[in-house]
C-alpha cells in the first residue's frame, strides 16, 4: 500500500466514481506555495486523497556552513533561514552559544532583545496574515498588514541599519546601544497597533466567506498535533498550552505578564484567532518592556575569540512559527563541530498531508498558508 | 427584396452547417456547427417577425442545451473519437430512408403546386408583440395542457436528480 | 431615402458604442486599479500620463505588440474564434440597452430576453477557448466558469422576472417608463430581488468573491491561461463589457434607468444642476493638480482633461439655461438621461470593485451551494412574493403600499430560513474523512 505518494501506507479507498486519480504538481512555481515548495497531490476530482511534499529547492547547507565558520561568523547565516523573522533566529543562536560558553547577556541587553524579538513576532504574524488572506482571496489585508510591518522594520532599521536580515544581536549581548527614541517609537507603534488588529478582525473574523473557508479546514487534533511534534501557534490552536517563553523562560520573558492563547478545534480558523491574539500579547509584552529598560552594559564578558569548552548544548526559543532549536556540539576549537537546527516550519509542514486529506484543492492553499512556513527555514 | 436576401442567407447557413455537423470528425467542431445551424434558424424566425420564438430558440437551444452538449463533449476524450470509424454499416439503410423522405417532399410540392397558399407578409410595425400573444395562448386557451407538460418536466427533473444522486 | 432613414441612427449609435467600448473598458480597468489602490493605502498607476490617465492606452498598445502565441497542440481555428464569440455576444447585448430615452440602438419588445439570451451565448467563448487551449488548467477553468455561469443565470433570470412582473413589459424602455410612472424605482419595491440580482450578477461576470475561474492562487488564470497578447485582451474586453451589461440591466430594471433621483418631485428639480456642477468640480480638481505635474506634456494633458470636463459641464448645463420650448431645452431628457444612466452604471460597477477588495474568495463547492441552495430558492420565493403582492393589489384592491411590502417580507422570511438551514449544514463536512486517517507517528 505504501508508495511514494502515500508514504505512511494509509488505506486510501478506491474513489467513489472509480475514475482515475490524477496527480497534480503544485509548485515549485506556484503563486501560493510561499516560495519553492512543491506538493504532489493525488486527486480524486478536486478532492485530495494523498500528498507528498518535495522540499529542498532552497537548500543552502546552512548547517554545514557552520562547521567552517567561527561562532561569530556563523551568526548572520541564521538570519537567512526564516528571513521573515530574522531577529528571532539570531536570538536563538546567540543564546545557544552563550549557554555553551556559560556566559550570560546583561539584563539591559536581555530586555532590548525581548522587545525586538516580540516586534519581530508581530511582524512575522502580520506577514503571515496578509499572505494567508491573499491566498484565500482577500486582497486588501495584505496591504494593511505590510503597512504596520513597515513600521516595525523602520524600528529595526533605526536600531541596526538593516530591515530584513538584521543580525541584530551578538553573542554575549548587543553590539549597538538602543537608539534614543526606541521606547517612544515602540510605544507609538503599540498604541496604533491595537486599533489596527481590530481593523483586521473587522475585515475577516466575522466574515461569512472567511469563516466558511477556514472553519473546519485542516483540522489537527490535540493528539495528532503532539504526535507530529508541531509547535508554535499550530500546536496551541490544537488546544495545547505550550509556549517556551513560559515553559522555559529565556531572555527577559520571566519578568512580563502575558497569556498563551489556545484554540479548541485545531482548524484553520482557530490558528488564525490564536495568531491574532498572539500579536496582541506581544504588543502587551513590548509595552511592559519599554516601561523599564534597566541601565547598564549591553555586552556580557565574552572574549574576542570564542572558544567554548568541549561539550554540547540544546537551546530552543519560541520563534514566531514555533520551537526553534539549536543543537551545537563544540570540540573546543573556534568553530562548532556540528550545528543542528530544529526549524519549526519543517516540522509543522510534516502535518500538511494529514491536514489536507479529504479537502479540496482550494483548501490546500488555505492550509499551506495557515501553517505559516518559510521555505528558507524548511530547506535551510 | 431585403427579406429574401436575409432568408436565403440564413437558410444556406443553416443547411451548410447542418451538413458540416454530420461530416466533421471532431465532436467539438460538430457542436459548433450545430450551434450555428440553430442560430441560423433563429435568424429565420426573426425575419418572420417571430421575436419570441427567436429568443426562445437562442436561449433554450443555443444557450441551454448546446452548452450542456459542449460540456459533455469536453469531458470525452476526443483523440479516441477521432480515430473511430465514422460511418457504420447502416449507412445504406439511412441513405434509402433519406431518399424516400426527399421524394415525399418533392412529390408533395409537385402535387399541390398551384394550390399552395402563401400568406402575404404583414406590413412592418403592425404586428402586436407576440410575447403577449404566446403568453395569452399558453395561460388561457391551453392552460391545462401547459400545466400537464410542466408537471411532466418536473417529474423528469426530479427523476434525473434521484437517479444521479448516489448517497442521500 | 425613406427606407434607409430608420437605420441611420441605430447604425450611428452602434458604431459609437463599438468604437468607444474598448476605451471605456480600458478606463474601467484604470478605475478599478485606482479604487483598489485607494482601498489599499497606495496610489495605483501614476506614471503614464497624469495620475495614470494614459495607462489604459499604454496597456492596449503593449497588448497589441505582444507576440501572439498559439499553443502547439491547440485547435487553431477554435482557439482563434473563441475570444471573438465572447466579445461579439457581449457587445450585441448592449444593443437593447437604453442609455437615456433617445440613445438606444433598438427598442425591442423582447428587450430583456434578448439581452439575457445573447449574453448566455458568451459562455461558448469561455468553454471553447478553454478547450481549444489543450491545457488542464484552461479546461478546468472553463468548465468551472461555465458551471458557475449556468448556475447563477438561473437566479439572475428569476430576479429579473420579479421586476418584469412589476413593469409588465419586456421592453427596456417600457421598464424605465413604468418606474417613471409610479415614481418608485423597483429597488425600493423589490429590494430582495435587487439583492439577488446583485449577487448573481457578480457571480455571472466571474468577479470576486466568486472569481473561481480565475482563482489566481489555484488555477492561475482559468480559461485564459494559454491566451496572450490581443486575444487575451479580447477576453478581457468581453469580461468588462459583460460587467457593463449586467450593470446596465440592474440600472434599467432596479435603479430607474435614465431617471434622475426623485424625477417626479418638482421641489427637487434643483438636482438637475448636480451633473454640470459635478463636472465643474472635477474640472476644478484637474486644474488644481495641473501645476503639480512633473512634465510639461503632463501639465498640458491634465489641463486638457479639465477643459474636457468644462465642455461636458457646458453640454449638461445648456438645456437647463436654454429658454423653455426650444430644441435645446427639449434635449435635456436625452443629455441628462445619458448622464444619470452612466452614473448609475458606474456606481454599480464601483460596488463590484468594493466587494472584490473586501471579501475573501468562496470555494467552488460553497459557491455552488450558495447558488443552488440559497439564491435559486430565494429568487423563486421572490417571484411568488411579488406576484402575491400584485395579485392582492389588482384582485382585492389592497393598496400597493401594503401588498408589495408583504410580498417582500415573505421573501425576507424565506431568506432567513434558508440562511439558518445552511448554517446547520455547513460545517460538519470535514470531520468524516479526517478522523478515518490514522495518525502515523
Amino acid at each position: 500500500m505504501a508508495d511514494r505518494y502515500n508514504p505512511a501506507g494509509a488505506n486510501l479507498e478506491t474513489t467513489v466514481l472509480g475514475a482515475d486519480e490524477i496527480i497534480l504538481n503544485m509548485g515549485p512555481q506556484h503563486p501560493s506555495t510561499h516560495g519553492v515548495l512543491r506538493v504532489k497531490l493525488r486527486l480524486d476530482g478536486e478532492k485530495v486523497v494523498g500528498s507528498e511534499c518535495v522540499i529542498g529547492y532552497l537548500h543552502r547547507g546552512v548547517e554545514k556552513i557552520a562547521e567552517h565558520r567561527s561562532y561569530q561568523q556563523f551568526a548572520p547565516y541564521v538570519d537567512r533561514m526564516d528571513y521573515v523573522a530574522a531577529v528571532s533566529n539570531g536570538l536563538g543562536y546567540c543564546e545557544a552559544v552563550e549557554k555553551l560558553l556559560g556566559a550570560e547577556a546583561p539584563p539591559r541587553a536581555r530586555v532590548i532583545r525581548t522587545i525586538l524579538t516580540e516586534l519581530q513576532r508581530i511582524a512575522s504574524h502580520l506577514f503571515w496574515l496578509g499572505t494567508h488572506a491573499l491566498d484565500i482571496g482577500a486582497l486588501t489585508p495584505l496591504f494593511y498588514c505590510l503597512r504596520e510591518r513597515e513600521e516595525i522594520l523602520k524600528i529595526f532599521e533605526k536600531y541596526c541599519g538593516a530591515r530584513l536580515t538584521t543580525h541584530a544581536f551578538r553573542i554575549g549581548g548587543l553590539q549597538y546601544e538602543a537608539y534614543d527614541e526606541l521606547e517612544k517609537d515602540v510605544e507609538r507603534f503599540c498604541k496604533e497597533f491595537d486599533k489596527r488588529v481590530d481593523e483586521y478582525e473587522a475585515l475577516l473574523t466575522e466574515n461569512r466567506i472567511w469563516v466558511g473557508r477556514t472553519k473546519g479546514i485542516g483540522i489537527l487534533t490535540t493528539e495528532a498535533a503532539i504526535a507530529m511534534g508541531v509547535t508554535g501557534p499550530v500546536l496551541r490552536a490544537s488546544g495545547v498550552q505550550w509556549d517556551i517563553r513560559k515553559a522555559m523562560p529565556y531572555a527577559a520573558y520571566d519578568q512580563y505578564e502575558f497569556s498563551i492563547p489556545t484554540g479548541k478545534n485545531g482548524d484553520t480558523y482557530d490558528r488564525y484567532l490564536v495568531r491574532l491574539e498572539e500579536m496582541r500579547q506581544s504588543r502587551k509584552i513590548c509595552l511592559q518592556a519599554i516601561e523599564n529598560i534597566p541601565p547598564g552594559p549591553i555586552m556580557g564578558k565574552v572574549g574576542k575569540v570564542l572558544k567554548p569548552p568541549p561539550g554540547e548544548v540544546y537551546h530552543s526559543i519560541e520563534a514566531p512559527k514555533g520551537e526553534l532549536g539549536y543543537y551545537i556540539v563544540s570540540d573546543g576549537t573556534t568553530q562548532p563541530y556540528r550545528v543542528r537546527i530544529r526549524p519549526p516550519s519543517l516540522i509543522n509542514l510534516e502535518a500538511l498531508d494529514q491536514m489536507i486529506r479529504g479537502h479540496l484543492v482550494a483548501d490546500v492553499v488555505a492550509v499551506i498558508g495557515t501553517l505559516d512556513i518559510v521555505l528558507g527555514e524548511v530547506d535551510r | 427584396m431585403l427579406d429574401q436576401v436575409v432568408f436565403y442567407f440564413f437558410a444556406v447557413l443553416a443547411v451548410a452547417s447542418a451538413i458540416l455537423v454530420v461530416t466533421r470528425r471532431n465532436a467539438v467542431q460538430s457542436a459548433i456547427f450545430l450551434v450555428t445551424a440553430l442560430l441560423a434558424t433563429a435568424g429565420i424566425f426573426l425575419n418572420l417577425n417571430a421575436e419570441f420564438l427567436f429568443i426562445v430558440q437562442v436561449i433554450l437551444y443555443a444557450g441551454g442545451i448546446m452548452v450542456l452538449f459542449v460540456f459533455v463533449i469536453m469531458l470525452v476524450n476526443i483523440d479516441v473519437a477521432l480515430h473511430q470509424v465514422q460511418f457504420n454499416r447502416q449507412w445504406f439503410v439511412a441513405l434509402i430512408i433519406t431518399a424516400v423522405l426527399a421524394a415525399q417532399v418533392v412529390a408533395a410540392i409537385a402535387v399541390s403546386r398551384g394550390s399552395l397558399y402563401t400568406m402575404p407578409a404583414a406590413p412592418a410595425g403592425t404586428l402586436e408583440p407576440n410575447t403577449e400573444r404566446v403568453a395569452f395562448v399558453l395561460f388561457h386557451t391551453y392552460m391545462l395542457p401547459f400545466e400537464i407538460a410542466s408537471i411532466l418536466l418536473l417529474v423528469a427533473m426530479v427523476g434525473a436528480v434521484v437517479m444521479a444522486k448516489k448517497r442521500v | 431615402m425613406n427606407a434607409i432613414m430608420p437605420y441611420v441612427f441605430p447604425v450611428l449609435f452602434a458604431l459609437v458604442i463599438v468604437a468607444l467600448l474598448p476605451l471605456v473598458a480600458g478606463y474601467i480597468v484604470l478605475m478599478e486599479r485606482k479604487v483598489m489602490a485607494d482601498m489599499q493605502v497606495r496610489l495605483g498607476p501614476m506614471r503614464v500620463g497624469p495620475h495614470g490617465l494614459l495607462q489604459p492606452i499604454a496597456d492596449a498598445v503593449k497588448l497589441l505588440l505582444k507576440e501572439d502565441i498559439i499553443p502547439e497542440n491547440a485547435d487553431r481555428l477554435v482557439f482563434w474564434g473563441a475570444p471573438l464569440i465572447s466579445v461579439t455576444t457581449a457587445m450585441l447585448a448592449l444593443a437593447a440597452l437604453p442609455i437615456g430615452p433617445f440613445f438606444q440602438i433598438a427598442d425591442l419588445n423582447i428587450g430583456l430576453l434578448f439581452i439575457l439570451g445573447i449574453s448566455s451565448l458568451g459562455i461558448f467563448g469561455t468553454v471553447l477557448g478553454g478547450w481549444a487551449s489543450n491545457s488542464h488548467y484552461s479546461l478546468l477553468g472553463a468548465l468551472r466558469s461555465a458551471a458557475q455561469l449556468v448556475s447563477y443565470e438561473t437566479s439572475a433570470g428569476m430576479a429579473i422576472v420579479g421586476a418584469l412582473l412589476l413593469a409588465g413589459t419586456l421592453s427596456t424602455r417600457g421598464i424605465v417608463q413604468a418606474q417613471s410612472d409610479t415614481g418608485w424605482w423597483f429597488i425600493f419595491v423589490a429590494p430582495v430581488g435587487f439583492f439577488i440580482y446583485l449577487v448573481a450578477s457578480i457571480a455571472e461576470t466571474n468577479r470576486a468573491p466568486f472569481d473561481m475561474p480565475e482563482a489566481e492562487s489555484e488555477l492561475v488564470a482559468g480559461y485564459m491561461t494559454e491566451y496572450s497578447g490581443f486575444r487575451w485582451a479580447l477576453y478581457f474586453l468581453a469580461e468588462y463589457t459583460n460587467m457593463i451589461v449586467v450593470a446596465s440591466i440592474a440600472t434599467t430594471l432596479f435603479l430607474g434607468g435614465w431617471l434622475r433621483p426623485f424625477a417626479n418631485t418638482r421641489a427637487l428639480n434643483f438636482l438637475d444642476y448636480l451633473p454640470p456642477l459635478l463636472m465643474v468640480w472635477v474640472a476644478g480638481y484637474c486644474f488644481r493638480r495641473t501645476p503639480k505635474q512633473p512634465v510639461a506634456v503632463q501639465k498640458m494633458f491634465m489641463a486638457a482633461v479639465g477643459v474636457l470636463c468644462i465642455v461636458l459641464a457646458g453640454v449638461l448645463a445648456m438645456p437647463l439655461v436654454a429658454p423653455a420650448g426650444s430644441l435645446l431645452a427639449s434635449s435635456k431628457a436625452g443629455i441628462h438621461g445619458a448622464f444619470w444612466f452612466l452614473f448609475k452604471v458606474g456606481a454599480y460597477i464601483y460596488v463590484f470593485m468594493w466587494l472584490r477588495f473586501t471579501f475573501p474568495r468562496y470555494r467552488f463547492d460553497q459557491l455552488m451551494r450558495l447558488g443552488w441552495q440559497f439564491l435559486v430558492p430565494l429568487s423563486i420565493v421572490n417571484v411568488m412574493g411579488i406576484g402575491l403582492g400584485l395579485a392582492l393589489h389588482r384582485q382585492l384592491n389592497w393598496p400597493n403600499g401594503l401588498s408589495l411590502p408583504l410580498g417582500n417580507a415573505l421573501t425576507a422570511v424565506a431568506a432567513a430560513y434558508l440562511l439558518s438551514a445552511a448554517e446547520k449544514h455547513e460545517h460538519p463536512r470535514v470531520g468524516e474523512e479526517e478522523e478515518e486517517t490514522p495518525v502515523h507517528a
